[in-house]
């Protein structure tokens, strides 16, 4: 008989998040993934700025807060104190990895630093009640696009894996979506792929996972889920952006 | 007595970093403590250890973050706008009780400033210079040999206290070689129970975090800090007295202008008139104590500064302006001469005018 238990990796502290957030859907995933690969004594997460600050509190291994988009550098930091014994991810949210943290995101990737990045692009700053994120979509209305995001007065969406796609340093980048129990699925085998890279001293790994934020966005959770599919994965299509290893074995 | 090598301030820090179990460092370029960089990267591969040339300094000093929630020793460098770039990560290692050494090779502000030597960070470092409530460990070497062992002890003091420290020098004492020696008593390194190294499934997870969203919590989390910090200033202060002991001028300064002071003081007993120096080697926590002893016998107190006048509210604190406190300065890269300090000397000695 199969039991359906809570991860292992996970407290038992409930999650402070919203009805219809996607955030604990994740939060499982990785948990789950830490389990599975059993590296919860030697793995090290580094919670951002934004909605999932307090992760530090939901997931059993050791756990750093980071300043608002300095995880990868705080990742740099912890890997490189011991990279034999230190499994690292971050965790972080779109406003955190993609505007204030851009600089810390790329060099990272560039240096192909092994790490691995759970980035939640939700389209908007959740904390802080519903502002204009470097992912919201052109035309998306928020706090601070009270008419709608317009590219002529405050540019375009950054799309990241496909930025980071250019660079040579990397090693994996996947966008997925937790919309769907196949989305669920796949983003599971792209996590634990991202968390194997490192095991296997691969480099860089970065999933991006299109998320939902019904609350700001102002919808129902099932809306929301819906408009994942309707609105963000047109703007941003699910797939791998760079996978090195397998690049080199078609070679 | 151990052989003395002649040798850059900037390369005895880093070699003293090294000695003090250092092995990562993390920088962003800028003159004038490049030396330390490049001595790090040519040393650090030798040994094991982690020379990275970071994105930014805001990158670096959260690579020190990171480096310290994991344990161990670490460092950056960098001069006056870097610093203040690093302001942010500062406040966050004095947030989360994390040690780390950070040198500022002062040069003159504000904004792009120069590249000549300075201290006029003295109220960023001493007051902390990012945002809340919080104090590093301030150290002011005045000679070559003052930057390897202040670096030794700022590693030490680190640890002890889980406070970040800073070694306040400047691009002169950083750049100019002197003989220094190596044989130094380095300590056995604490145990760090609250590092965020794996739990090895030992043990609860650790968790490294600034964050109190409970205002009561986080009060009492200011408060205790504020305790450890009274033990600091109890058991660190550093100064040196320098024929204070009958003075009836007193010089206050630290770091390259002591140096300069301190030949005025020479210049002035000679000429007859009783001059004498405190030198501040911690300056926070400031010493208070040999300025309260100060005022009982001298006639002025003359603050030394290559600022315009930042330590001299820490003199006039401790001093409780029982005599008059005067600056003498030189700024935006300057430095004062014996001479222009032997006048004000002479002026202060003669009552003032």
């Amino acid at each position: 008989m199969v039991v359906f238990e809570k991860p292992k990796a996970l407290t038992d502290v409930p999650f402070h998040y919203c009805p219809g957030c996607t955030h604990g859907i994740v939060h499982r995933l990785v948990a789950e993934v830490i389990d599975e690969l059993g590296i919860e004594g030697k793995t090290i997460g580094i919670a951002p700025v934004g909605c999932s600050v307090m992760a530090y509190d939901y997931f059993t291994c050791d756990m750093i807060e980071a300043a608002h988009g300095r995880a990868p550098a705080v990742a740099t930091g912890v890997k490189r104190a011991d990279p034999e014994n230190h499994i690292v991810f971050t965790y972080q949210g779109d406003g955190d990895l993609a505007s204030i943290g851009m600089a810390e995101t790329v060099h990272a990737a560039a240096r192909n630093e092994n790490i691995t990045i759970i980035f939640i692009n939700n389209a908007i700053y959740g904390m802080t009640g519903g502002q204009m994120a470097p992912t919201s979509l052109p035309g998306q209305v928020t706090q601070t696009s009270p008419y709608g995001r317009n590219t002529d007065l405050c540019g375009w969406p950054i799309k990241v894996c496909e930025l980071l796609s250019e660079l040579d340093g990397p090693e994996y980048l996947e966008r997925v979506t937790v919309n769907s129990v196949a989305h669920v699925r796949q983003a599971k085998r792209a996590i634990k792929k991202a968390f194997q890279n490192q095991i296997d001293n691969k480099g860089f790994s970065l999933i991006e996972v299109l998320s939902s934020c019904p609350t700001n966005w102002g919808m129902t959770p099932e809306k929301a889920l819906k408009w994942i599919d309707d609105a963000m994965i047109p703007y941003y299509p699910l797939g791998v952006y760079k996978d090195r290893s397998a690049q080199k074995k078609e070679a | 007595m151990a052989d003395k090598v002649l040798m850059k301030g900037n390369e005895a820090i880093a070699e003293a970093a090294i000695i003090a179990g250092c092995r990562h460092y993390f920088g962003y370029p800028i003159t004038p403590q490049t030396e330390i960089a490049a001595y790090m990267a040519k040393q650090m591969p030798k040994i094991g250890g982690t020379f990275l040339q970071a994105e930014s300094e805001i990158a670096a000093i959260n690579m020190v973050y990171g480096v310290s929630s994991a344990g161990k020793r670490v460092m950056t460098s960098s001069s006056s706008p870097g610093i203040s770039l690093k302001g942010e990560g500062i406040s966050y290692l004095a947030g989360a009780d994390l040690p780390a050494l950070i040198v500022n090779a002062q040069r003159g502000g504000p904004g792009l400033g120069g590249i000549q030597p300075s201290q006029s960070d003295y109220f960023q470092a001493t007051r902390g210079g990012g945002h809340g409530d919080y104090h590093l460990i301030v150290l002011t070497p005045a000679s070559v040999q003052e930057m390897a062992e202040l670096t030794i002890k700022g590693f030490e003091l680190a640890d002890k206290y889980r406070m970040p420290a800073m070694i306040l020098a400047d691009g002169t004492i950083g750049q100019m070689m002197e003989p220094v020696s190596f044989d130094f008593e380095v300590a056995p390194q604490i145990e760090k129970p609250w590092a965020t190294t794996g739990t090895k499934m030992e043990r609860k997870h650790n968790i490294v975090n600034s964050l109190y969203l409970d205002p009561a919590t986080l009060e009492v989390k200011n408060i205790e800090r504020y305790e450890r910090y009274k033990i600091v200033e109890e058991n660190e202060t550093m100064y040196e007295e320098y024929m204070a002991d009958d003075a009836d001028i007193v010089l206050a300064a630290f770091g390259i202008a002591a140096r300069v002071a301190k030949s005025a003081v020479n210049e002035a007993r000679k000429q007859g008139i009783k001059a004498g120096l405190i030198r501040p080697i911690t300056v926070w926590p400031f010493p208070k104590a040999p300025f309260k002893k100060a005022v009982e016998h001298c006639k002025a107190i003359i603050s030394v500064e290559l600022s315009m006048g930042q330590m001299i509210e820490d003199v006039k604190l401790a001093s409780e302006m029982k005599v008059p406190v005067t600056l003498t300065s030189r700024v935006g890269g300057m430095i004062p001469t014996p001479n222009q300090i032997l006048e004000d000397i002479k002026k202060a000695a003669e009552g003032g005018r």
